[in-house]
């Protein structure tokens, strides 16, 4: 088959931007079978696969997609299977534009080829037609502990599962999934899809048990004395950060993690809810990653008449996916770049102090940024402009800079060493810890990071106590 | 799913409820909490334990019908289930190197600060108990402090039981009395405790006071039991559920907890009026 030689992606199906930001279906509707076949034709097969390279858990992008090419769509989901445990997740939230996609030949004239969306594609096929659940292999007898049900634990768990151990995955909260159920939102990762790739490890004899807190229910010593041989410690991210400015406690003033974790875990996007959240008004969220990105689109959806990303770097520097910030746009989010918050005001009626508004935002005093000089990373550091201060007339505000590590387990592992920051420290060629037949991965290592990363972690790690417990 | 193995109405807006939680019971120590679901739709709510029985493997939990979820729990009765059963969260109260506290409780914080009076009492610490109640028909653990305390003063606000005034009035005498405690521990509503918190603040008494803001996963993540404590001049944000619930009463904020706690109460209040409305019909 010649190659197509179009320069151009075949663009992502999607709901229209004035339709999807009133609703949480899914913004991005995936390639038809003939999308995906002239996707796959752009591969020009390369011998040397840069695209493999680019991957943290190098799935054979060139093979999987030659698959496609032939219209063997089950052939293709075999190949990603092999080195990645969850591609209908990973086919949606990964960051393809700096990893595979971005050692893409094709990229250098023109777009790179939609891997993304071809991975997504086979991934979601295989959903649709596969027939017979996965079935649980032999057990080598040897029993695992993993604690997190995220991106990270679940991985760790299919790995182990298929080479036979007996995997327990612990989940703090009642569902499995860890951030791709609190924090990824129904419209960019549905939740039905998460719950699939959960069911297919119980298939394979993985035992998630949901409200057990490590640190707290139990510890990782007595995993140990429970009969677990090794033990995965994918926590997650922790605390989030605020800003430190004044205002900060005011009514209205939400985490990321909160926001989200209301609307998606807690479904405060439903009508009728059980757990409230603040819908509609004006809306500023602090940041410029992914997690700002879904907690503004959210914002949008619960009914926001406005909503704005105050974001203290340019364009250039917003960390978000691509297609997150395009996507923002497209529905109406307000970009506020190079600007800074530096106080978030609340009303205050000094005449009675039992007025409902009381404690509630009113604005947020924000400042103009510029870029100076290049910091240590090499990102120019963002400067505020004196005098250029001004208000914005909100009334949510949504803190979206980062979290700091959960201290849980840390206080309560003896031996576990964690650096400066409070991450895990970790062997990098193993995921090994400082403490005997412990391994840990993801955010509670790296701190805030990627599904894809997260995954990989889960993937060492279980290659690691594979052959810690062979010896 | 948790069993509930006991189900007792104290006051017309105050249950105790015993469960099954094998995992929780082991762990519970004074002053932690757990977070439950009533039923799979439901929202998680923070309660402090109660009480624990490590034989049974059971946790007790009391607490005041307030909004929608307190009203569907109330609904539960003995050999229910209930959804989810998460703990003990927190950090237990420090309880080392005291010799005579003077525990302060009001309304249904009086559930919470039983086992601590207990747990003080056991170790032979002297134990002096303050409950207050709005009134009569509100008192509860009358009995159970009385057998954990070596003196009780049992206040209501308009004096239909026991004498009248709030917790503050006997606290006030035994300072000007010249009494002194190695700490004052206070839970009860947010104003109770700043009052108490006011009241020790000229002795300096060590004053400990459990918050309970808004959560929602209770384990570190969302961030929205965030309180500011004064400390030596400088606020610094602290999460309730991994760095409390209890703590030093002088550097809380409580105006600003107070405020951060009536957020969602128009909410709150609907909700509860919806969850009794539905409890009606089902009667009807």
């Amino acid at each position: 088959m010649a190659p197509n030689m179009n320069p151009k992606k075949n663009p992502m199906p999607a709901q229209e931007p004035e339709v999807r930001a009133h609703n949480f279906f899914e913004v991005a509707t995936g390639y038809t079978e003939e999308m995906a076949i002239d996707e796959a034709l752009r591969c020009l097969t390369c011998k040397n696969m840069p695209c493999v390279s680019g991957c943290p858990v190098n799935i054979h992008i060139p093979e999987f997609i030659s698959k496609i090419k032939e219209g063997d769509f089950e052939g293709a989901y075999q190949i990603i299977q092999e080195t990645s445990s969850l591609p209908a997740i990973c086919g949606r939230v990964c960051p393809q534009e700096s990893q595979c996609e971005s050692k893409c030949i094709r990229g250098i004239k023109g777009e790179p080829v939609g891997i993304g969306r071809l991975e997504r594609f086979v991934a979601d096929w295989h959903m649709a037609h596969a027939t017979e659940a996965p079935k649980a292999p032999a057990s080598n007898g040897h029993k695992v502990a993993v604690v997190g049900s995220g991106p990270s634990g679940l991985t760790c768990a299919g790995d182990l599962a298929k080479k036979g151990y007996e995997v327990t995955v612990y989940e703090a909260l009642h569902t499995a999934g860890g951030v791709l159920v609190y924090g990824i939102p129904e419209f960019r990762l549905p939740k039905a899809i998460v719950q699939k790739e959960v069911d297919n490890l119980t298939a394979m004899g993985v035992k998630v048990e949901t409200n057990m807190v490590i640190g707290k229910t139990l510890t990782v010593d007595e995993l140990f004395d429970m009969g677990f041989e090794a033990v995965y410690i994918a926590s997650g991210a922790g605390l989030p950060n605020f800003m430190g400015i004044p205002g900060e406690a005011y009514k209205g003033v939400y985490s990321a993690n909160e926001f989200l974790t209301r609307s998606n875990l807690m479904k405060a996007y439903q009508d009728a809810p059980v757990t409230p959240i603040m819908k509609g008004g004006k809306v500023a969220v602090v940041g410029g990653g992914n997690v700002a990105m879904d907690a503004a689109r959210t914002a949008l959806r619960l009914g926001a008449e406005k909503v704005y990303i105050v974001y203290r770097r340019s364009l250039e520097e917003l960390p978000a996916r691509k297609e997150e910030v395009e996507h923002a746009m497209e529905e109406g989010i307000e970009f506020l770049l190079l600007n800074n918050p530096v106080e978030i005001l609340g009303y205050n009626n000094p005449d009675d102090r039992r007025d409902p508004k009381n404690g509630f935002v009113t604005g947020m005093k924000c400042i103009k940024m510029e870029l100076g000089e290049p910091d240590e990373k090499g990102r120019r550091r963002p400067v505020a402009i004196p005098g250029s201060e001004f208000v914005l007339d909100v009334d949510t505000v949504v803190i979206s800079i980062g979290t700091s590590p959960n201290p849980l387990i840390k206080d309560t592992t003896k031996g576990l060493e964690v650096n400066s920051r409070g991450g895990i420290i970790v062997e990098d060629a193993t995921g090994a810890t400082t403490k005997e037949g412990v391994y840990a991965g993801g955010d509670a290592v790296t701190g805030a990071a990627t599904v894809i990363s997260a995954m990989g972690a889960g993937k060492l790690a279980a290659k690691s106590i594979d052959e810690y417990l062979s010896k | 799913m948790n069993k509930i193995v006991t189900r007792k109405s104290l006051n017309p807006t105050v249950t105790l409820l015993e469960i099954e939680a094998p995992f929780v019971a082991a762990k519970a120590q004074p002053g932690q909490f757990i977070i439950l679901r009533v039923d799979e739709t439901g929202e998680r709510i923070p309660l402090t334990i109660a009480g624990y029985d490590r034989e049974k493997g059971t946790v007790t939990i009391i607490f005041q019908i307030v909004g929608g979820t307190t009203e569907k729990l109330n609904h539960k009765m003995e050999g229910d289930y209930i959804q989810d059963f998460v703990g003990p969260l927190g950090k237990p109260t420090e309880l080392e190197g005291l010799k005579k506290v003077c525990i302060v409780g009001g309304g249904v914080g009086c559930a919470i600060a039983l086992p601590i009076a207990q747990a003080l009492h056991e170790k032979g610490v002297e134990v002096t108990s303050v409950i207050g109640f709005r009134n009569k028909d509100l008192l509860i653990l009358e009995d159970e402090f009385k057998a954990a305390s070596d003196r009780l003063f049992v206040m209501t606000d308009d004096g239909s039981y026991g004498r009248h005034g709030n917790v503050c009035v006997p606290l006030n005498e035994m300072f000007e009395a010249g009494e002194t405690f190695d700490e004052v521990i206070t839970i009860g509503p947010l104003i109770m405790m700043k009052f108490v918190v006011a009241a020790t603040k000229p002795t300096g008494i060590p004053c400990t006071v459990s918050m309970n803001p808004i959560m929602i996963d209770g384990t570190g993540m969302c961030g929205g039991c965030r309180l500011t404590l004064n400390q030596d001049g400088k606020k610094v944000t602290k999460f309730a559920c991994v760095d409390g619930p209890d703590f030093n009463g002088y550097e809380v904020d409580f105006d600003e907890a107070m405020s951060r706690g009536m957020m969602y109460h128009a909410f709150e209040r609907h909700a509860h009026e919806e969850a009794c409305n539905l409890f009606k019909k089902e009667v009807n």
